[in-house]
């Protein structure tokens, strides 16, 4: 058995399945209930100014009748009393000491608030602070959240009070809506947080109802931006957290991983570019706090599959495969082979061949069942027809080298080397 | 033994005749079936189908909340759409091509699917298809079964105004009047023909019998072409003794009688044999079974590799309680005061392929005797022949022949479905009758 035990910032939890500030942390009640499911840790709702919250406050993508691809929501903060979330924090500590907690910060706009902030969380036990510069709504209007992760200097700035008076850990929330996370990271690392995570949540429209005529969610018949989460950002925040793990500066502290991960591959796809433990809210929002179960289990065969003994063995693994386009070798070719016995004749490789790639399938028409086959020197090896293809394996992509050298773009150009020719 | 109505109470004829292929109880049901569909490319479904319906695009919108369209896309091909959702043979056609299939998956329910969004239509009464201006022409169709009603309507929609000649007092033909209740109610039936007919351009004059009410010559003479859809008649004779027999019927009568009356009101025997292994042999004794006969044997001359109906319908069969009697061919019917008794048969044996590819059977020395009360026939239809020669018709055995257009030898006479190829499923009347509308229209313009 792999030791799937994670240690951030010497905040140790039993498994790095922490969940993210969000609905499912906001009291005492759900904490426990997630500590007693086997989450390792928790990052309590966002506490900060007074909020008043609205209804309707959540919105989802469906793609072909599986619900919720994304999620989007317009809450703010925790509305609740901040006495009352502060002795909950406390007893959850107590109740739970094996359990990571850590508490999401808003504090409004002065050194004096934040300061106060800090003291009275730190009262708590709680073992470090994450500062919420990421929400994209609500409270960017008031200056807070995304509107200080939008501006490294101002991030800079709050990061520095914050460094002043904080004695348990830090940890900057980065917000996604910005052209490139690195320049808010590096400004929070330069001024002293102890870790990053990232990413909150993209800001959205996620659909309009046909009817009314009114985006979701519907508020008194008017919406607004929301924020995206859930399986469909996942790509975006592996992006930009492996810009992260890129950089020279923000490389230096750990990265908690936060973007739609739902499964225990998601999460080792994060932990491979550079994340030290994951963050999860949205999975946990439509099916609970069970899905831990499988997390850790499946996060557990495969590292014992591929003999990790521990989270560390594996951290950034896939950072050093991530190059520059003009770096990959342009000598590696390969084309699809169409496995004849498990095709089942379903047309969508030629389809999508044909009328949107290289016209590299061939046809041979026949009742009921066409056949297919590759035109292997049309073939650009470009995956589409296997992307497509229902039937696991039936096509295969095979290399066929252009050359036996490693190649690359610079080195192609330098020699005037022929382009292609069609 | 004895051949008597009300065997049942009427709660049992209520569940023995419910629909055996319900419907989606809901969108949700529905939806998760049509996202399952792959979407294929030039889709063995749709070159399955004898219509040629873009299954693909129609389940597709049923998942884009696009029913309308859905509907439109089915009845554009079959305009039969919704009953051939319900009696379709399915198994060997659309779903039986499926690719799932080839991936050892159940295919997509195409049929419950094209019923979903039919049913919408025929309920929300959309009008999907608008008839173009009268072009002064008129056409008689003879029949309101598959072949006339769907010739018909394409002839409507481009503008033909249309007469449809119908000996029953209700469209649908066979539909109707053919095909066992647990499939396709005769309400529903009636509400068929009528969203067919409500394009506009088409009126149906019950009654009408061809050869009766009226001659071919005369339609030839009052109107500018003619269409027969008039399909087959009655049961093929087994020419074997005792066949005139108290209690020897007809399948197509024996069917007919039960769509037309209340099911407590139809006589059947305890013990009843049904000869054949078509699709309205298994209607005819699963139909008997479950109108309250305790043992019902079918009864086969080949076996079950060359049987005509599928295989779904023979479990049907079986799942009903029918016993089959393979390799035995009626060799003559024992009765006693007029009344049937006893069925013998030769036990047969299959010999080389015929003509046609199945293996033809060859008679035995053994025989094998079934104690029945009633012989139900059904071992294929035999054509209108006498009226069809009448009419002066080029024929083979009684089946109207048609040119490529759907001509026949007589000027501006078409003709199409089972009296042309002497009887097949409702999806393919239906494309005969469009091909033959095709056909009369290219007629129409070059001659008037």
């Amino acid at each position: 058995m792999a030791d799937i035990t994670a240690n951030f910032l010497g905040i140790k939890s039993p498994n790095p399945f922490w969940l993210a500030s969000a609905p499912p942390t906001d009291k005492k009640v759900n904490v426990l209930r997630a500590f007693e499911a086997g989450w390792g840790g928790v990052v309590w709702k966002t506490l900060g100014s007074q909020v008043k919250n609205v209804s309707s406050r959540y919105s989802a993508m469906d793609y072909n009748g599986t619900r919720v691809m994304g999620f989007n929501n317009i809450e703010l903060i925790s509305d609740r009393p901040l006495d009352l979330n502060l002795r909950e924090i406390a007893e959850c500590v107590k109740l739970f000491p094996d359990r990571a907690m850590v508490v999401s910060l808003m504090a409004d706009n002065t050194r004096e608030k934040w300061h106060e902030l800090i003291a009275q969380v730190e009262d708590t036990g709680a073992h470090g602070l994450e500062l919420n510069f990421g929400c994209p709504h609500g409270m960017t209007e008031r200056g807070m959240g995304a509107a200080v992760g939008q501006d490294p200097e101002i991030a800079r700035m709050v990061v520095g009070w914050v460094m002043e008076k904080a004695r348990i850990p830090v940890i900057t929330k980065l917000t996604p809506n910005v052209h490139s996370v690195v320049p808010t990271g590096r400004a929070a690392v330069e001024a002293g947080s102890n870790a990053l995570s990232l990413i909150n949540t993209i800001q959205s429209v996620t659909g309009i109802d046909l009817d009314t005529l009114v985006p979701n969610p519907n508020v008194a018949g008017k919406s607004v931006f929301g924020g995206y989460c859930g399986p469909a950002v996942k790509p975006i925040a592996l992006k930009m957290l492996a810009t992260l793990a890129q950089d020279p500066i923000t490389s230096k502290v750990p990265v908690s991983g936060i973007g739609g991960i739902s499964t225990w591959k998601d999460a080792v796809e994060f932990i491979l570019l550079g994340a030290s433990n994951v963050q999860v809210c949205t999975a946990v929002m439509k099916n609970g706090f069970r899905i831990v179960e499988d997390m850790c289990e499946g996060l557990n065969n495969w590292m014992d599959d591929k003999g990790f003994k521990t989270l560390d063995d594996f951290v950034g693994r896939s950072v050093p495969n991530l190059t520059h386009w003009e770096d990959l070798d342009i000598n590696y070719h390969i084309v699809a082979r169409i496995n004849p016995d498990k095709c089942v004749h379903c047309g969508l490789c030629y389809i999508a061949c044909e009328d949107a790639s290289h016209q590299s399938i061939r046809i041979e028409q026949g009742k009921p069942y066409n056949n297919y086959t590759i035109k292997e020197e049309e073939c650009v090896g470009c995956n589409l027809c296997k992307l497509v293809c229902p039937v696991e394996n039936c096509i295969t992509m095979v290399e066929q080298r252009k050359g036996d050298e490693y190649l690359n773009w610079k080195e192609f150009q330098r020699r005037g080397l022929p382009l292609n020719d069609h | 033994m004895a051949i008597t109505n009300n065997k049942l109470l009427d709660s049992h004829y209520q569940s023995n005749f419910a629909d055996i292929h319900p419907a989606f109880e809901s969108k949700e049901a529905a939806l998760i079936e049509a996202n399952r569909c792959l979407f294929c490319y030039d889709a063995p479904c749709t070159k399955s189908c004898p219509t040629s319906i873009n299954i693909p695009k129609f389940i597709k919108q049923i998942t884009t909340d696009n029913v309308k369209g859905s509907a439109h896309t089915i009845f554009e091909s079959n305009i039969m759409g919704a009953g051939c959702s319900r009696v379709c043979p399915v198994e060997k056609l659309c779903e039986g091509s499926c690719v799932f299939n080839l991936m050892d998956d159940a295919p997509i329910p195409i049929a419950r699917l094209q019923r979903f969004s039919t049913e919408k239509a025929m309920e929300k009464k959309w009008k999907l298809f608008e008839r173009k201006p009268s072009m002064g022409k008129k056409v008689a169709v003879v029949g309101a079964g598959p072949a006339g009603l769907s010739c018909a309507h394409v002839l409507a929609r481009e503008g033909v105004d249309v007469t449809i000649h119908e000996k029953e007092s209700k469209g649908g033909g066979l539909m109707t009047y053919g095909i066992a209740a647990y499939k396709v109610t005769p309400e529903f039936c009636e509400e068929e023909v009528a969203y067919i007919a409500s394009v506009g351009g088409i009126k149906i004059k019950y009654g009408q019998e061809l050869g009766v009410s009226m001659t071919l010559d005369e339609l030839q003479k009052n109107y500018n072409a003619v269409y027969l859809g008039i399909g087959v008649g009655v049961a093929r004779r087994l020419e074997i003794p005792g066949e005139e027999l108290d209690g020897v019927v007809d399948a197509i009568q024996f069917i007919y009688d039960i769509r037309t009356n209340p099911y407590p009101s139809i006589a059947v025997g305890d013990r009843v044999a049904v000869i054949g292994m078509g699709m309205t042999a298994i209607d005819a004794a699963t139909q008997a079974k479950r109108l309250g006969a305790k043992n019902v044997t079918l009864v086969y001359r080949r076996t079950q590799e060359e049987m005509p109906c599928t295989e779904t319908e023979l479990n049907l069969a079986k799942l009903d309680g029918c016993v089959i009697q393979w390799l035995a061919a009626p060799h003559e019917i024992l009765g006693e005061k007029g009344k049937v008794k006893q069925l013998v048969c030769k036990i047969m044996k299959l010999g080389p392929p015929d003509s046609g590819g199945r293996r033809s059977p060859i008679e035995t020395k053994d025989k094998v005797s079934i104690d029945v009360d009633m012989v139900i026939k059904a071992a294929g239809q035999i054509p209108f022949e006498e009226l069809i020669k009448k009419s002066g018709l080029q024929n083979k055995s009684g089946k109207i022949i048609i040119d490529k257009n759907g001509a026949t030898n007589l000027k501006g006479v078409f003709a199409g479905g089972d009296s042309v190829n002497g009887g097949k499923e409702v999806v393919d009347a239906v494309q005969a009758g469009k091909e033959g509308a095709v056909g009369i229209l290219n007629y129409l313009k070059t001659n008037f």
